[in-house]
């Protein structure tokens, strides 16, 4: 057998491991009907994609279309293999990597907001400090007793995150959070 | 039973009012489909009632849900067409799950009707109720549960047309059984597909020029074709072999791509990958340009990606996008249908002021002779024992001016077919090439047979895969289609015995079958012919014996049990070190897998 071999190092070959994963947010417009969700997760779980996030609801009623926001990692490689493999789901419209979008139309990043309902419990000076906290973090109070707070916060994951870790000592009771929403900056749609 | 009479008796209907059954029959009548495969229970009963009061759609009935499937992707790869099977709910639709991956890894287009319980028990664990639009969900290119009648024929309509375009694969339609009694409005099939559906057929035509360009620099090319271009069509086939005639280019082909440019054909250089020919990998290691028509570049296709061609510049023509970039990092994608690319691609070539590099193409030709002179193919006849080799040599001679097609099941039988058996058309050859699937040959053979009754269809077997799927020996029977099954019987699960040489200490655990059944007498159990040959002498005989049974033939060819499919990239290797028949000495081939090559295979 001739001894030519290895000369790799080529630039055709998908050097997995000189490639650095990095943190993308897809948007993903689906036509809203029964399992379109399970396929777009199962497409995930099926080839070993990770989610870090997902929100998905109804944006156009008439049409029946919805949006759905996967906050995904992996290599630029794998990216590019979701981003193409979720467009072969029949009922996909169409899939943006608002990262990649963000970075050609020279931003920082899309702008990616969440939700979450805080539940504190507690008394005295927890409680009050609690509610000094929320103002601080502009977080609202929708529902309130002697005993507890509802905060309804938005924002940064991060923001979120640092917010939840404050309330941790003062009575943290649950979380629930709505997962990423996201949009790119200026004029133009998806 | 034929294949061609659509069109004449199937005038698309207009909207009227019907059954659910009713709806799905007529829908059929209206994709042109002539012959479905199925099996009836009680979720599809509705459907079968149907069938019985009508004579437009010939129904074969199968021995079991899997060899539905198979018959049906035989049906389709050997015409052209749709397959269509059809099989009740909960066990019908889990056994037509193995059919329905292996369609979907070799772009088969297929549709399969299921049967489900009536939608109010839907949840309920019913009986024979399960989950087929969750468990199917991967293994199809989309699917459907209709809990509408006034849904069902636009979803069935929507269903043919997702099957056969694009891509081609397998879809699968769900209809409970309330749907099927229930009455609703059909209409007839539409042209305005769903909006979020429409792949791309048109190459990029910058892309193409850009392909062109580098084609015509090319010192030593090569053109490695694939099942792409058999889906596209006799007419990527035709174009396929003008370019080749009209550059001098190299090519070679994939397991699934075989007839689309004629064995016979002077740049044919045979089957690359793990069982391709030396002078085809060797070709494919050492090219400047490579021209990628239809192909994924498959592990078993490829060898190890950073010593795969690595000196190259590539082109690669897919209808899939997600097929661009996934194994190998490619210079010129072309996004679009081998016809449609190929089409520009020589207009082009024929406008072009510059013309391929003749000089250098000539001696690359010449390197390449080299390569073939060393004929990887060659093996060590035996006069006493039927070397499986010659076995199918001789089938290939005594067959090859016949009307053949060729199925096979999976293993070494399957790599010696696709070495000794040459094809010179597209749509002859039906192998389960993605999947693997062992018993894949005999139940498609049925299906290739339906379609063309009076052709000579072979299924290539070996002795542990043809177990699998036995049954339908069965309904080869019942509708007298004559397939002849050609065992290539070792007694072993031979690649499996090679692998367990080659990375296992030749540790056997069980790839060896000590109870085989008498192939002669279960042939005859069934109804069919049996033919024993043992002896190379004897051989064209009864091939000839085989040929001339108008009857299904179990074909037991005793060859010799320890053979191995040579030559071979071990895993973990490269194109260019291959082991080669000359060279697999005992000592070479268990050591020719390193600990790192044992954890790929």
């Amino acid at each position: 057998m001739n001894a030519q071999n290895l000369a790799s190092g080529s630039a055709y070959f998908i050097a997995k491991e000189t490639e650095l994963p990095v943190t993308t947010v897809l948007s993903v417009l689906v036509d809203n009907e029964p399992g379109v969700l399970a396929r777009v997760i199962g497409l995930f779980s099926g080839r070993g994609y990770n989610i870090e996030s997902l929100t998905v609801s109804e944006t156009e009623h008439e049409q029946h279309l919805s949006r759905i926001t996967i906050v995904t990692r992996g290599t630029p490689h794998i990216l590019d293999q979701i981003r193409h493999q979720l467009e072969r789901i029949v009922p996909v419209h169409r899939v943006v990597d608002l990262s990649v979008r963000a970075d050609e139309l020279g931003q920082s990043g899309p702008i990616q907001r969440e939700l979450a309902l805080v539940k504190v419990a507690g008394l005295g000076e927890h409680r009050n400090e609690a509610l000094r906290l929320a103002d601080a973090f502009h977080a609202k109070v929708t529902d309130a007793t002697t005993e507890h707070f509802i905060f309804e916060i938005t924002g940064k994951g991060s923001k979120i995150d640092q917010f939840i870790a404050i309330m941790k000592p003062l009575g943290l009771v649950e979380i629930c959070r709505t997962g990423v929403a996201a949009m790119n900056r200026g004029p133009m749609g998806m | 039973m034929k294949a061609d009479k659509q069109d004449s008796d199937s005038r698309p209907s207009q909207r009227r009012e019907m059954t659910g059954a009713e709806m799905v029959v007529q829908a059929l009548i209206d994709q042109g489909v002539t012959d479905i495969f199925g099996y009836p229970g009680g979720a599809v009963l509705p459907i079968y009632d149907e069938l019985f009061q009508q004579d437009k759609i010939n129904h074969i009935l199968v021995r079991h849900e899997q060899g539905a499937g198979h018959a049906a992707e035989g049906y389709a790869r050997s015409t052209g067409k749709v397959g269509v099977m059809l099989v009740t709910s909960g066990p019908g639709a889990t056994n037509a799950v193995t059919p329905l991956q292996d369609a979907l890894m070799d772009s088969i287009p297929l549709v399969c009707i299921s049967g489900q319980v009536p939608t109010s028990l839907i949840g309920s664990d019913a009986f024979q109720e399960c989950d087929t639009v969750g468990i199917t969900r991967p293994c199809t290119k989309h699917n459907w549960l209709v809990k509408d009648v006034n849904d069902l024929a636009r979803v069935l309509h929507e269903a043919f047309h997702v099957a056969k375009t694009g891509r081609p694969g397998p879809v699968l339609v769900d209809v409970p059984k309330d749907v099927q009694f229930a009455t609703g409005m059909y209409t007839p099939p539409e042209v305005s597909p769903r909006t979020s559906y429409h792949p791309k057929i048109q190459g990029d035509i910058e892309a193409i020029k850009q392909a062109v360009a580098l084609m015509l620099t090319a010192k030593r090319p090569v053109i490695y074709s694939g099942g792409g271009v058999i889906n596209s069509g006799n007419e990527a086939s035709k174009l396929l072999r003008e370019l080749v005639e009209l550059t001098n280019f190299p090519i070679t082909s994939t397991l699934m791509g075989l007839g689309a440019y004629p064995a016979s054909g002077k740049n044919w250089l045979g089957m690359l990958g793990m069982h391709g020919t030396y002078e085809a990998n060797m070709t494919m290691h050492d090219c400047d340009v490579m021209l990628n028509i239809g192909a994924r570049f498959d592990d078993r296709i490829t060898g190890r990606i950073s010593g795969f061609s690595p000196n190259s510049k590539k082109i690669h023509i897919d209808i899939d996008p997600s097929s661009i970039n996934k194994a190998v990092r490619v210079d010129v994608p072309v996004i679009g249908d081998v016809a449609h690319v190929l089409e520009d691609m020589i207009r082009l070539l024929r406008a072009s002021s510059t013309k391929p590099d003749e000089k250098a193409i000539d001696q690359w030709w010449s390197q390449i002779d080299r390569w073939r002179s060393r004929k990887s193919l060659s093996y060590t006849r035996n006069k006493d024992v039927i070397m499986p080799q010659y076995a199918l040599e001789r089938l290939y001679a005594l067959t090859k001016d016949r009307d053949t097609y060729i199925t096979t099941e999976v293993g070494q039988h399957q790599m010696w077919a696709a070495q000794f058996y040459h094809f010179e058309k597209p749509n002859r050859w039906m192998t389960s090439g993605g999947l693997g699937t062992m018993g894949y040959g005999l139940p498609a053979a049925l299906g290739v047979q339906i379609a063309h009754p009076d052709s000579l269809v072979i299924d290539i077997a070996g002795d542990a895969s043809v177990q699998m799927t036995m049954q339908e020996m069965s309904a080869a029977v019942q509708y007298e289609a004559p397939i002849k099954i050609f065992i290539l019987n070792n007694q072993y699960m031979g690649m499996v015995r090679q692998w367990q040489q080659l990375l296992h200490g030749n540790r056997l655990s069980h790839s060896y079958t000590e109870a085989l059944p008498d192939f002669v007498k279960l042939a005859e159990a069934y109804g069919g012919h049996g033919i024993r040959c043992e002896k190379p002498g004897d051989l064209d005989d009864a091939i000839q014996e085989m040929i001339d049974v108008k009857k299904p033939v179990l074909f037991d060819c005793r060859v010799a049990n320890l053979a191995n499919c040579f030559p071979m990239i071990p895993s973990g290797k490269a194109h260019n070190e291959m082991l080669l028949p000359d060279e697999a000495t005992d000592d070479a081939v268990a050591n020719a897998i390193d600990a790192k090559g044992r954890q790929l295979v």
